[in-house]
């Protein structure tokens, strides 16, 4: 087992009134696929957004690398080399493709941007993640079809040098054959040593690519076991009632008792 | 004309085809498909303005014998840029989707101002009495700090430049007064900003109580009845109603000409060259012909005499035109080259995704009335020298939603995100041959106001009706 990248322990997390994550410890290892798992509302993307710096953290610890972090917004998490795929996308319409995988981060001076270069440093993204469903690399994003847009999102995301990679839904709208290269890109990146992260609500792709999966059950991290050492079942079980066996939250007999 | 192999023809709509074999050239049989896809798709641009422009000027022309004449194409010019250059500055705030509806009476107080210290030589505290003053003075200084605290550096810079102008009483000069006049915007720009940004108004209340404000504060100014003449000052009457020397046009154009082609052309190459993304060779060199060719024959009609008077000869491009020139190239200098002008767009497109790409949204938001109000202020020196007076209706009257027509008109939509400086000329000129033609056909004022009104309603609508085929025709 590899060493823990990202490590997040009591992270607690509130929209005013409403409690959304509770003490939640969350582990990232390099070179290693973890998929987070949970029902619709659970808070899997408020916990992705609190370590990409969107959302502030009530309480909780964030650990790069073993030493403790301080994110207080994207561009901290960026320069740590934390990327994101929002399940929104967070794409701007109006920009076109490569103005959005650079947004924030753009090319040559604030006087004057290096837009040559920004161009082919996208279009080798594009061209390395093979995608092959974009005309050009300068059609805006409000002319792309639901499929195309994740893929730009996604492109945004391994375009830089990053160390860990975390995956909102980002297989949610695309079809088959475009479904299978994010997958076999998810495991490309951990294969060159990243720490990704993967939600999905499709089990069959969790199955395939995850090493571990942590599963979320109202706002609680329930379990974090290794893929072989569970069923689909039992993760199932996990999702929509916080236990399964052992593994879960504790039985209410015995944590009265 | 096709470099590239075309393996897979697009199919539906002509957008989609395979990425892998990712076009950059197009043939120009190509380009002019997708330009009517665009179209169609409700990517309307600056198209409307330009053929209505058209349309305008030729219906004048057969209506007015005077209407086409060069006496009066450089006074309707001389007319409307003043409002013109506010719509620039504006078109900054509508590509946030935000609204500066105190941009026409702010800049009415840095004309006031301006006009101040000319008529008053200097000397402020007189002019405005010392209580107005020392209010004054210190509105800048908050200005100042406001600026600080936003980290918006060249808004506290401005600002302490009007402080100390007025302060130290400098005597009257014409280039001191207009840029007592530009920093005087800027600060009024950063108290703007603040309240929208940072306290979090909606920018309609905000500028709408401004609007309001600033009116009061001209009238505090000038007084009820009152007029700073400015015609008197040689430099400050011939911003808008001189005219370079038939030279010195030339060589405008010569430069102008060598500037725009050089850019234009020259990217091209190196696109070209490093295989990016470039439209086809014909189209940008045609398009190069073609400005050259419209600037050469502007150039010389203006350099015509074209005095009414046989007395007196009047001939040379007007200082406005590289005045609006010059305003052009920077605005889209910074819209479309610089970090600033991309962060702008995006926060228009979607400003929750310019947050997560950790841009400063609250300081973009803010900056744009600063830009707004400062260019504002170059606006009220235009149409103060047209004038050659300052009166308490400075920047009021339909100052302000002729602007935003104009930027409108042009084709820069109210919802955000899209729009460029260009657009605010394109829809100036649109405006000004609506004013100026009705003018000459002996329209009253009613009608007048009601055709602007009509057209500008017209504006909106395409605008909205773009927007919403835009959306219908993403998925
Ligand atoms: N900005 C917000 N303000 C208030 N409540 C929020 C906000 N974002 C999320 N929530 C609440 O937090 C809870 C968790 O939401 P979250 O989006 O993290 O769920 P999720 O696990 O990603 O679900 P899904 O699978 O549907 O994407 C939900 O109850 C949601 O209503
Ligand atoms: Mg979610």
């Amino acid at each position: 087992m590899s060493e823990p990248i990202l490590e997040v322990t009591g992270l607690n997390k509130s929209f005013g009134p409403v409690h959304v994550l509770h003490d939640v410890d969350f582990t990232v290892r390099a070179g290693e696929v973890t998929a987070l798992v949970g029902d619709n509302g659970a808070g899997k993307s408020t916990l992705v957004k609190c370590v990409a710096g969107i959302h502030p953290m009530d309480s909780g610890i964030v650990r790069f690398n073993g030493d403790p972090v301080s994110v207080h917004g994207p561009r901290d998490a960026a320069k740590l080399g934390i990327e994101v795929v929002y399940q929104d996308l967070a794409l701007a319409d109006n920009l076109d493709i490569v103005q959005n995988m650079f947004l924030g981060r753009e090319r040559g001076g604030a006087w004057l941007l290096d837009e040559a270069s920004m161009e082919q440093a996208a279009r080798d993204t594009l061209a390395s993640l093979s995608v092959r469903t974009v005309k050009s690399v300068r059609t805006p994003v409000s002319s792309l079809s639901g499929g195309q847009r994740q893929t730009v999102a996604i492109a945004k995301a391994v375009l830089w040098e990053s160390k860990v990679v975390l995956l909102d839904e980002p297989t949610a709208a695309l079809g088959v054959a475009q479904t299978r290269q994010v997958l076999d890109l998810v495991r490309r990146l951990a294969e060159q040593g990243l720490g990704v992260v993967l939600i999905s609500h499709n089990m069959a792709d969790v199955f395939e690519v995850a090493d571990r999966i942590a599963t979320l059950y109202l706002g609680r991290m329930v379990a974090e076991v290794p893929t072989r050492e569970v069923t689909h079942g039992q993760v199932v079980e996990l999702i929509t009632a916080g236990r399964s066996g052992d593994l879960g939250l504790a039985r209410p007999e015995t944590a009265t008792v | 004309m096709t470099n590239q192999p075309v393996a897979a023809k697009p199919e539906s709509g002509g957008a989609i085809s395979d990425f892998g074999i990712d076009t950059t050239t197009q043939s120009t049989g190509e380009a002019v498909r997708d330009f009517f896809v665009r179209l169609r798709s409700g990517d309307l641009g600056s198209m409307p303005a330009v053929l209505g422009l058209g349309v305008l000027v030729l219906y004048f022309w057969t209506q007015s014998e005077s209407f086409l004449t060069l006496d009066n194409t450089a006074n309707l010019i001389a007319q409307g840029s003043g409002k013109m250059i506010i719509a620039m500055g504006l078109v900054f705030v509508l590509l946030l989707g935000e609204i500066d509806l105190s941009a026409g009476t702010a800049s009415g107080v840095c004309a006031a101002v301006m006009a101040m210290h000319y008529v008053r030589a200097g000397n402020l505290v007189g002019g405005m009495g010392s209580t107005v003053f020392y209010v004054f003075v210190g509105g800048m200084l908050v200005a100042a700090v406001l600026a600080v605290i936003m980290r918006i550096w060249a808004g506290a810079v401005f600002a302490m430049v009007a402080v100390t102008i007025a302060m130290l009483g400098v005597g009257p000069n014409p280039w001191i007064e207009m840029l007592l006049a530009l920093c005087v915007g800027t600060a009024i720009g950063v108290i703007t900003g603040f309240l929208v940004s940072k306290i979090g108004m909606p920018s309609f209340v905000v500028t709408l109580a401004l609007f309001i404000t600033w009116q009061g504060v001209i009238l505090q100014f000038i007084g009820q009845g009152g007029v700073f003449g400015i015609g008197t000052q040689p430099v400050l009457f011939s911003v808008a109603n001189g005219n370079l020397s038939v030279l010195g046009s030339w060589i405008l154009f010569a430069v102008g000409i060598v500037g725009y082609a050089g850019v234009v052309l020259g990217e091209h190459y190196v696109r070209v060259n490093k295989g990016l993304v470039t439209a086809p060779t014909p189209i940008v060199v045609g398009k190069v012909a073609a400005v050259t060719v419209i600037a050469a024959l502007g150039t010389y009609a203006f350099t015509l005499n074209r005095s009414p008077n046989d007395f007196v000869v009047i001939e040379g491009v007007p200082y406005v035109v590289p005045i609006v020139l010059v305003l052009l190239v920077i605005g889209t200098y910074v819209l479309n080259r610089t970090r600033y002008g991309r962060h702008i767009y995006a926060v228009g497109g979607n400003a929750e995704a310019a947050r997560r790409a950790g841009i400063n949204v609250p300081k973009i938001r803010a900056s744009v009335f600063v830009v707004c109000s400062s260019v504002a202020a170059l606006g009220a020196i235009v149409y103060s020298s047209k004038v050659g007076s300052v009166d308490p209706q400075a920047g009021g009257l339909n100052t302000l939603l002729f602007a935003v027509g104009a930027a409108v008109i042009g084709g820069t939509s109210l919802f955000g995100g899209r729009g460029k400086v260009i657009h605010a000329v394109i829809g100036g000129l649109v405006l000004a041959v609506v004013e100026n033609g009705l003018g000459l056909l002996q329209q009253p004022a009613a009608v007048v106001n009601i055709v602007t009104g009509l057209v500008l309603l017209l504006a909106a609508s395409v605008d909205a009706l773009s927007r919403r085929r835009a959306t219908v025709a993403v998925r």
